[in-house]
């Protein structure tokens, strides 16, 4: 029964990566090889849009990761995509050298404009791409880490964590806003040039941005994959489920939660590293209070809990906001607002969730059939397995039981 | 001639308000006295100038001045006195007239025409006194306080004697400090004895304010001797003096700071709070409010102009009851199904709230709204150094009148009792005979109803537009946080508490900074008392 299971969780997420790769191949080559005239032929503005979808899928991935299978939701996750955004802009910055508005051959033009007589210490080593690509990972990493390792000691959890992570994220944004901080201030970083030698607008460069975000995407989903199916998976899933039962088996929950916090943390500072040379600019909005919402409903459209699910809600989520803000750009936020009212309400387990839910029933039916083997499952599998979608309660972070009187409960 | 100057601009800007009074009743009167001026020596015109400041008329203020400048005329066809200027297409020959008391302008004439009345150095000294006299003893307190602050920042030391003659009649103990004080400011101008001047330095050390103590700087660098020191001393204590003060003004910035927090967030501690619910929509309610307001005024502006004092008080209740309402249908349509699962509630309120910012861009316009203020909440009074403005000052009093009543709606009310027994025992609550699911809609619709009078005060010091509320949402679930979920006295302290610090982390940090700075301490805090300031305990929090 378990590996029959398996089985079918690996031929979704085979599937998945197939698909991926898919893409990941025939978006640039339809761009590159096919002639303009043709009708497969893809628009380079189209191959950016797409790599931009796919940053936000690697964004609500990492999203998914801590909040699916640790129950931590997280509303300051762009802080650590706009970090790691950042980390980029300051090394394609430092490679305009003296083609800027005013020629300065080591100063950024905010700098040559602010009156800045030199480099502050923290631009240092940014013009060299290994470095960049390491504080792409290390910024949001460490920023994760400390923030985590306070939060989680002791024992912030559920709302309250929620809050201050998006106190945190607002923080960043007053911080960035300013012109003294050395980030470009209001205006952010712009105007880019080139990456590693190659001209930032040619299409090669686009169609060469747009398979490396599909290869990170491939990478990391294989990394969540790895850590939700492992052990340390299962840990988590007991956290987001009932905390202090872990803690009373034993487990040093914190420890846990750190891990799976900073990992997720570095995928979404690689997410928004992918994500500024293809829209060209990062600045101090990435840092919005509203932008990490968002990316929490991309991620409770597609079904929390799920790997799939998160990328298939924030390209669904970001496509419907492309179409409607250039069709019906009134309509755009009632949109978006219903869809959150009514996921919430009528989908909790997200459009994934709720597929499987009601693939995996019509399976156990009829295996329980064949095989009338009493085939009760462990209460935590993993949740994308279809057993765990299955279960009565919606997988994420809701309590299991409420005491009674302690939060008011629905009338009956 | 600095003082005279100022005096004259003060007169001219009070002279339109005063005309009516005296104009008709006084000007023919004084016609003939200023007519005189013309006749006879210096002698004969200084006993006018004496009559003519013996009437103690404002009115004569001009013809003074005229006549101390040099520009004061006979024309020659009738004897008639006139202000006469040069004008016109030939500047050496043409002038322009005035008449001295109407000020009307009386045409053009050329030089022959008129003779000048003489003037000599002594009469300009009458002169002078005499104006000063005019204003420091008008009949108006607010003019001669006005007379006196004039005279303090000119700092004239020939207005010394008319101080004199103003601080010995005078009646009102506020404008006689006032004049004291200007006295002494023109007798450190003067050079007049040193003992009178230490006398001097004492009266500015009580005023003790910036003018003050730039006055006294300025003497303790020209000084020398006990005069030095003692300036200095005084220096020292003014800015012992002011210190306290600028502690004083953060204070009271900080009680306004955290008062609007305290109206943004108190309907949130009930939402938040007592009911477990995380309501993002809870600014845009703050915003609905505020659009009430401004919808009543432009009501009251199109129909019943009469009425536009009373706006606030007519938004009040309404904007309670739409708020109140809209939050009624929240708890019914959405929040009702998803009790007990808090995270979910957050993400349906915020799909709610950008619902509802949409629906009022669309039906307002994305621009900001104007909302007057009505006559009470403008202007400003001082307390020592202090400046309060009115609009301030009530937004605090009706925080805490808000906080008092939501206080007494939840101790002394048997719905405020019905609230606390669902909100501490549902079930015990219940089989009591309470009706909990209507409990549940009214306090999330009373939650809602106090952001929406909020909205009526914020309204009052913030743009109205649609991103009213998102400007207060994090604001708000700061101080609920920090204060305690679920204690009302801990959201007040909070509010409190935060407006303070950040009011003074201001001069240090600057204003994002310290912002920035209040931020991390409350995530920091929350590390420490991971349920606030003032946490329930027991068992029943650990949902």
């Amino acid at each position: 029964m378990t590996s029959f299971l398996f089985r079918a969780l690996d031929r979704r997420a085979g599937l998945f990566l197939a698909v991926l790769l898919a893409i990941t191949i025939a978006v640039p080559a339809l761009n590159l090889l096919v002639p303009p005239s043709s009708p497969f032929h893809v628009p380079t503005y189209a191959v950016t849009l797409m790599g931009k979808y796919l940053t936000y899928a690697l964004l609500a991935l990492s999203v998914d990761l801590v909040w699916g299978y640790c129950g931590i939701l997280s509303l300051g996750h762009g802080a650590f995509f706009a970090l790691g955004g950042y980390a980029m802009g300051m090394y394609l910055m430092r490679q305009i050298g003296s083609r800027g508005v005013y020629g300065d051959p080591l100063l950024p033009d905010f700098m040559v404009f602010l009156n800045w007589k030199e480099l502050p210490w923290y631009w240092h080593g940014f013009d060299m791409f290994w470095f960049a690509a390491l504080m792409v990972l290390v910024v949001p990493g460490v920023l994760a880490f400390v923030f985590g390792w306070f939060a989680f000691r002791s024992r912030v959890t559920g709302v309250y964590l929620s809050i201050i992570t998006q106190a945190l994220t607002y923080a960043l944004l007053l911080a960035f806003f300013r012109n003294d901080m050395g980030f470009g201030g209001n205006n952010g970083l712009t105007d880019f040039k080139d990456i590693l030698g190659f001209s930032i607008q040619a299409d090669t460069t686009r169609a060469g941005l747009f398979a490396a975000s599909g290869i990170a995407l491939m990478l990391c989903f294989l990394v969540c994959r790895a850590v939700t199916r492992s052990k340390l998976g299962k840990v988590l899933v007991a956290v987001r489920d009932a905390e202090s039962r872990a803690r009373f088996l034993g487990y040093r929950v914190e420890h846990y939660k750190l891990f799976v916090w900073t990992l997720s943390a570095m995928m979404a500072g690689l997410a928004g590293a992918l994500y500024v040379p293809q829209v060209g600019i990062i600045n101090p909005g990435e840092f919005a209070p509203a932008n990490s919402i968002e990316a929490v409903i991309w991620v409770a459209v597609g079904g929390r809990g799920t790997l799939v699910g998160p990328v298939i809600g924030a390209v669904a989520v970001n496509f419907g906001k492309t179409w409607f803000t250039a069709a019906l750009p009134d309509v755009w936020l009632f949109a978006l607002g219903g869809l959150f009212v009514v996921v919430t309400l009528f989908l909790p387990r997200g459009i994934v969730g709720t597929l499987g839910q009601g693939w995996s029933a019509l399976r156990q039916r009829r295996a329980s059939a064949a095989a009338e083997a009493g085939a009760d499952e462990p209460p935590s599998l993993p949740p994308n397995s279809p057993a765990a979608t299955a279960a009565p309660k919606p997988a994420g972070p809701t309590p299991v039981k409420v005491p009674a009187g302690a939060e008011p409960q629905p009338a009956e | 001639m600095p003082l005279l100057r100022t005096l004259i601009f003060i007169l001219g800007s009070l002279l339109p308000a005063l005309a009516p009074v005296q104009a008709q009743g006084d000007l023919a009167g004084l016609r003939p006295l200023i007519d005189a001026l013309a006749r006879g020596g210096f002698k004969e015109t200084e006993a006018q100038v004496g009559a003519l400041a013996a009437t103690g008329n404002p009115a004569v203020a001009p013809a003074l001045e005229a006549l101390a400048e040099g520009n004061l005329y006979e024309r020659k066809s009738d004897g008639a006195v006139v202000i006469a200027v040069k004008a016109g297409r030939d500047m050496a020959r043409d002038m322009a007239l005035t008449d001295p008391l109407s000020g009307a302008a009386l045409g053009e004439a050329a030089s022959r025409d008129l003779a000048k009345i003489k003037v000599n150095n002594s009469l300009r000294r009458v002169i002078r006194s005499a104006l000063g006299a005019l204003t420091l003893m008008a009949k108006d307190p607010a003019v001669r306080r006005q007379a006196a602050e004039a005279v303090f920042k000119a700092r004239d030391a020939e207005a010394v004697e008319a101080l004199d003659e103003a601080i010995a009649a005078e009646t009102d103990a506020g404008v006689r400090r006032l004049m004291e004080q200007a006295r002494a400011a023109a007798v450190l101008a003067s050079d007049r004895a040193e003992d009178e001047k230490r006398a001097a330095v004492d009266v500015l050390a009580a005023r003790g304010d910036r003018d003050a103590l730039s006055l006294l700087i300025g003497l303790s660098a020209s000084a020398e001797g006990a005069l030095r020191d003692a300036a200095d001393t005084a220096v020292t204590r003014i800015n012992k003096s002011l210190v306290m003060w600028d502690a004083a003004q953060n204070v009271w910035y900080g009680l306004s700071l955290g008062s609007v927090l305290l109206l943004a967030a108190i309907g949130l501690a009930i939402t938040f709070g007592v009911m477990g619910v995380i309501n993002m929509a809870h600014g845009e309610m703050v915003m609905i409010g505020a659009y009430v307001t401004f919808v009543v005024q432009e009501v009251i502006r199109g129909s019943a102009p009469g009425l536009f004092d009373y706006s606030l008080l007519i938004a009040l209740p309404l904007a309670f009851l739409v708020a109140g309402a809209v939050g009624i249908g929240i708890e019914r349509g959405i929040i009702r199904f998803l009790y007990g699962r808090p995270l979910e509630t957050l993400l349906a309120t915020w799909g709610l709230s950008l619902i509802l910012q949409q629906a009022v861009r669309s039906l307002f316009g994305p621009t900001n709204r104007e909302v007057g203020n009505p006559s009470f909440m403008s202007g400003a009074f001082d307390i020592g150094q202090l400046t309060i403005t009115y609009n301030r000052m009530w937004i605090v009093v009706f925080a805490l009148v808000v906080f008092a009543g939501l206080i007494l709606v939840l101790k002394k009310t048997s719905f405020g009792l019905s609230m606390r027994a669902v909100t501490q025992n549902r079930r015990m609550a219940a089989s009591m005979g309470i009706r909990t699911p209507w409990i549940d809609a009214f306090t999330f619709g009373l939650g809602s109803g106090i952001a929406g009078i909020a909205g009526v005060a914020l309204s009052q010091i913030d743009n109205v537009s649609p991103n009213l509320g998102q400007g207060y949402i994090i604001d708000s679930f700061m101080v609920v946080v920090f204060g305690g979920v679920g204690n009302l006295w801990g959201t007040l302290v909070g509010a409190i508490t935060l407006g303070v610090v950040n009011k003074f982390l201001e001069p240090y940090a600057g204003a994002v900074l310290g912002k920035i700075l209040v931020l991390v301490f409350i995530i920091l805090f929350i590390q420490k008392r991971p349920r606030g300031l003032f946490a329930l305990k027991g068992r029943a929090v650990e949902a």
